[in-house]
This record gives structure tokens, sequence and C-alpha cells, in this order.
């Protein structure tokens, strides 16, 4: 425990030998993987050929990001109980998802979201809308997870930021686009399974320390937590209730509008799969926040009161991000500590892996191949479309995430889970439940949702006041779901009862949809069996 | 695209209008009770904080066993709707799909080649 801390250590080389063996592991399953990858649907879908246990791991891999691994326990280990409402918030939308999505989903879509928003109506608009809604979801948290790559990689491995975004870009470009889908999968289900033990040994190694039980934990943090008695009841959030509960929205409904997320569900053979594959995701994740909870509060007590991790005046080496970082080596030496460190790494390739095959398949199934194209593309050129997306949205993250560099962009996350709540989630339930749904409506729903989140968000104290640096904010809450996706619903049921000629067609053809959806019949991947 | 006549004649069938109606009946409970567990959280939070500070195991306050409740029974209504849909919702299905069809299987492929 009396190591020198990591900032002053340059390179972690514990940290680059896991890493560089887990590199080298997953380039050698991407070349595999693209030995298999020739059609769309192998690249978007991996051919429909994932089980629904391994599409859960994956799953649970492509969305227990870094930020809420290290995020989470750094914010247990800052301010106790309010991060319990995070995590919470980060599992209850995979129920939802499970309940009223998650099949029909599966039984509409082929390669997006978007192909199941559109399935009824007006393709080339609703294509438009859902694409580009579906790309703002991504870039934001695209650009969240590259700045946090660059800082976290600086920090644990000793590398110049810039590197850390080449490498992170370099690798997910190669990645997505030389194995698709499959070599996506199979970085995350590896990543989740490492991610999973690193978490569970180091929860195991905390509660040794305190002969597992949780009191002993709790009463040691209590006492060392300059906050004591405070850690254990909500502070900040029952401080402001109304963004309390508008982050709750946006957390519960945003996570069935996340592009990259409702994209892998069509990587299984059928419902049933969809089925396993959330309940699957819902227990790993669930179980994963459990331990984020047990290593943040093994941080308070362990490296809060150890000088080697904290300065004079008790801030965290390094910020607060490094909290978990920190706890790995104070309980599990340096051992633990890179391999921490390289799970971290990995956590984050996975992640932006997801999202850019997300953003791809935005681009080139809905943008070129049905708007601009409007279906007249070959197959062939759709992927190679696809690809070139691939390296262009790669470089755009790297660049991006060289811009962003000295931002603050914790609010980056929070926005992404907004818009998904406000514009996609909206689209996705109506679509698939309202037979009234009319092109006019998801438009108008749609767009108001997408700008109205925005705009919010630009104007509440995240952004005007801490980024803009302004003195007052204009909205005053945190999170704006309470008000956009209200606001989305509302706006798709009125411009649903705008009436137009084509409406009666569009009512019709919800039958058909209603029966494919209930039914699986004519499903994808449905005459493969 | 499905044929017409099919749909029609599904959207009447007794059977399906059956499995629909079940499915969406537990889909929404299930929704339901999983956003009143969640939200009663949040509430508590946002306007009952002292509630949540109570002791209740050595220094551990209640807010702890509730929040772990949540994740837990988020999980479990997950498993519940998993195990309702294998044992029931997915009999209902197949038995439409051989019995409105007669054909079988190849009844099916006949009916169902839309490509979105």
């Amino acid at each position: 425990m009396t190591s020198a801390p990591l900032a002053h250590h340059g390179a972690n080389w514990t940290a680059i030998l896991l890493f560089s063996a887990f590199v080298l592991l997953t380039l050698l399953i991407t070349g595999w993987a693209s030995r298999r990858t020739r059609s769309a649907a192998d690249f978007y879908a991996a051919g429909g050929g994932i089980s629904g246990a391994q599409n859960g791991v994956a799953i649970a891999g492509d969305f227990m990001s870094a930020a809420s691994f290290l995020g989470i326990s750094a914010l247990v280990y800052a301010s106790g109980f309010d991060g319990l409402l995070y995590s919470i918030g980060f599992l209850v939308g995979w129920p939802i998802i499970m309940f009223l999505i998650a099949e029909r989903l599966r039984n509409l879509g082929r390669y997006t979201l978007s192909d199941v928003v559109s399935y009824r109506l007006a393709e080339t608009p609703v294509r438009c809308l859902a694409a580009v809604s579906s790309l703002v979801v991504i870039a934001f948290y695209l650009i969240a997870q590259m700045v946090g790559a660059g800082q976290l990689i600086q920090l644990l491995f000793g590398l110049p930021y810039i590197y850390a975004e080449i490498i992170v870009g370099g690798l997910m470009i190669l990645y997505v686009t030389l194995g698709g889908m499959l070599a996506t999968t199979w970085v995350q289900i590896i990543k989740a399974v490492l991610l999973l033990a690193g978490a569970t040994w180091m929860a195991f190694l905390v509660l040794y320390q305190f002969g597992f039980s949780l009191p002993a934990l709790f009463a040691r943090a209590v006492a060392v937590h300059p906050r004591h008695l405070g850690i254990l009841r909500p502070a900040a959030l029952a401080k402001d209730p109304v963004s309390a509960i508008s982050l709750g929205v946006a957390l519960m409904f945003g996570t069935g509008g996340l592009p990259h997320i409702l994209m892998r569900f069509f990587t299984v053979r059928d419902a049933r799969e969809a089925r396993k594959s959330v309940l699957w995701a819902t227990g790993l994740i669930g179980y994963f926040y459990v331990l984020t909870f047990i290593i943040g509060f093994g941080a308070i007590v362990l490296v809060s009161t150890d000088s080697a991790y904290v300065t004079p005046a008790h801030l965290l080496r390094g910020g607060n991000n490094m909290a978990a970082v920190f706890l790995a080596q104070a309980v599990g030496g340096d051992w633990l500590l890179g391999f921490i460190s390289a799970v971290a790494f990995a956590t984050i390739l996975a992640v932006v892996s997801g999202l850019t095959l997300a953003g791809a398949a935005a681009v080139s199934h809905d943008l070129y191949a049905r708007v601009i194209a409007r279906g007249r593309s070959t197959e062939a050129s759709e992927v190679r479309v696809s690809r070139y997306a691939t390296v262009a949205l790669g470089i755009v993250a790297i660049l991006l995430g060289i811009l962003f560099e000295k931002q603050n962009v914790a609010y980056m996350v929070g926005l992404a889970f907004a818009v998904a709540a406000s514009a996609n989630f909206p689209l996705v339930l109506l679509s698939m439940y309202w037979r009234g749904l009319t092109t006019r409506g998801a438009l108008l729903g749609g767009w108001i949702g997408l700008t109205t989140a925005f705009v919010l968000t630009v104007l509440s104290p995240g952004i005007w006041v801490k980024v803009l640096g302004h003195a007052h904010a204009i909205f005053p809450y945190d999170s704006p779901a309470l008000f956009s996706m209200p606001l989305a619903f509302l706006f798709c049921w009125l411009g649903s009862r705008l009436r137009s000629a084509r409406d009666a067609g569009e009512a019709a053809a919800f039958d058909e949809q209603y029966v494919r959806s209930q039914t699986g019949l004519g499903a994808t991947g449905a005459e493969a069996h | 695209m499905l044929d017409r006549i099919a749909v029609a004649a599904l959207r009447r069938d007794s059977h399906f209008l059956a499995l629909a109606e079940a499915r969406a009946k537990v889909g929404w409970t299930l929704a339901g009770a999983m956003i009143v567990l969640y939200f009663g959280f949040v509430f508590l939070v946002a306007f009952a904080p002292s509630v949540l500070a109570t002791p209740v195991w050595g220094v551990i306050t209640l807010g702890f066993p509730l929040g772990l409740l949540v994740i837990v029974s988020a999980v479990v209504l997950t498993a519940v709707y998993v195990s309702i849909a294998n044992a029931r919702f997915d009999p209902m299905q197949r038995e439409i799909l051989q019995r409105g069809f007669g054909t079988g299987e190849a009844g099916v492929r006949k009916l169902g080649d839309r490509q979105p």
C-alpha cells in the first residue's frame, strides 16, 4: 500500500503487458471473424447466429462502460448513497426493454431501430429522423468515451493523450471494418468476462479485509469520510427533487432508445433468444452495480486514508475517477492494478466499437441504402459504404476526442440518455404499439423531442454555467427528460390527430406489422430455420 | 409483405387475440410494477430522504436494502417474464402458426417473405 502514486510511475508495464495480450487475442478473433463476414447481415448482425446467452453477455459488455465502472464507484467514493440512484437507474431500463420492446423489435427489424420505426410509415423522412437522432446519441456517447479513454490511459499507462486517442480509434476501426458485428460481439464478451471477474475479485478482497461484514465496512467508511453519516443518506439529489426525477426518467427510458444496444437484438435467431439475452444482461448488469458499491465504499476506507493516493488537501491524485483503480492496487498490489487498468482500456474499446458499428449502420443501411439509393443499392455496395463510414466515424471520434480533451464532458452521457429517451424511445414504442401513429405524428414528436432534449441540456447548469461560464442557468434542472419525453409523446399524438389521406393506409399496414410483431411471421432470419 | 387475407384472418382469430392480449397484460403489468418500484424509490430520495436515512443494520441505513431490493426485483421481474413467455406464449404461438395454416412450417414460409 505504500507504492508511489501512478501518475509518477511513468509507464505501467503490468498494465501494458496485459492489455497487449487482450489486443492480440481480440485481433486474432477479428481475423477469424473477417473470414466469416461477407453479407450485410454478417456485418450488421453477425448473421443472426449469436446465441441468447452470448448476446446477453455481449450486451452487458456493451453497456458496462468505463463511465459506469469508474464513474459510479467514483460517485460512491465522493458521496456515498447518491451513487445508488445512478446504478439503479442504469439497470431498470432493462426490464422495460424486456417487457415492451425486445421481442417485437426482433420480429420487426433487420439491422437498426430505424427499420422498426419506419416499418409502416413514409420511409424517407422517418428513417432520416431515426438515423439522425441515433447519430446524435452515438456522437455524445462516443465523445464521452473517447475523452475518458484519453485521460484514463494517460494516467494508467503513462501514454500521451493523443497516442491514447489514436490507439483506441485505430483498434476500433480495425475490429469493426474487418470483423463487423461478429468481432465486436466477441470483444464485448471477453471484456464483460474480464470486467466482471476483476470487479468480483476486488469486491471479495475488500470484504475479506472486513471479515465479510458489510456493517463493519460501512461503519469504517462513515468514520473516515469527511461527511461521516452523510454518506448513508440522499444528499445532492434530495436537494433538487425535479432533477432527481428527471434523471430517473432519462435513465429508465433512455436505455430503450440506445441504438447500439437495440442493434444487438438483431444478432440472435428469434424473439425467444432475444428474451434470453435480456435476462442474462439484466442479471449481469445488476450484479455488477452491486459490486461497484462495495468497491466505492472499499475505496472510501482504503484509498482516501492513504497518502499515496490522496493529496494533503484530501483530493484524489489524478481525479475522482481513479478511486476504483487505486483500490485495485491497495487490495491486490501492482498485478491487480495492471489487470484493472487493462480491463478499463478494454472496456472503452468494446463500448466504442459497438457505438461505431451502430453509427456506421445508421449511415450505410439507413441513410445510404434506404434513403439515398432508395433500396436500389446492392448489398456489396452497402457493406462497402458501412466500412467507409466506420473509418470516417473512427477518424471523427479521434478528432473530437482531441478537440474535447480539456472540456468537461460529464454531461455528455446524460445528454445521450436524454435524447434517447426523448426521441428514439417514443418513436420505437409508439410505432410498435399505437395503430394511430402517422408519419406526421412521428416526425413532429421525434424532432421536437430531439431538439427539446438538446436545447434544454445546453441551457442547463451542466453546460450553460459549468462549460459556457454564464452566471445563471436558463433551464434550472440538470436533466431535461422529465419535460422533453412527455413533450415528444404529446406531439406524436397531436401530429397523428391531424388527418391526411395516407393515414388510412398506414393504419391498415399496422395490422400486418402487428401480426408479425406478435408471431414472428416474416421476421428476418425465420426462413433459415 | 405478409399475405393480406392471412393477416386479416389472424387479426380475427380467437387464439391470436388471446395470445396478443395475454402478452400485453403480462408485459404492461410487469412494466408498471417496475416503474412503481423504481419511481417509488426515486420519490423517497426526492421527498423523504430522512426515511431512507433510518439505520437498520449497524450503521447501514434503510436506503441501501431498499435500493438492493429494486435491483433484485428488476432481475426477478425479468426472469418472471421469461418463464411466463417460455411456458405460455411460445406454445400458444406455435399452435397458431401450425393450426392456422395447416401446412405448418411450409405455410409459414410462404406467408412470410417480406424484407424491410
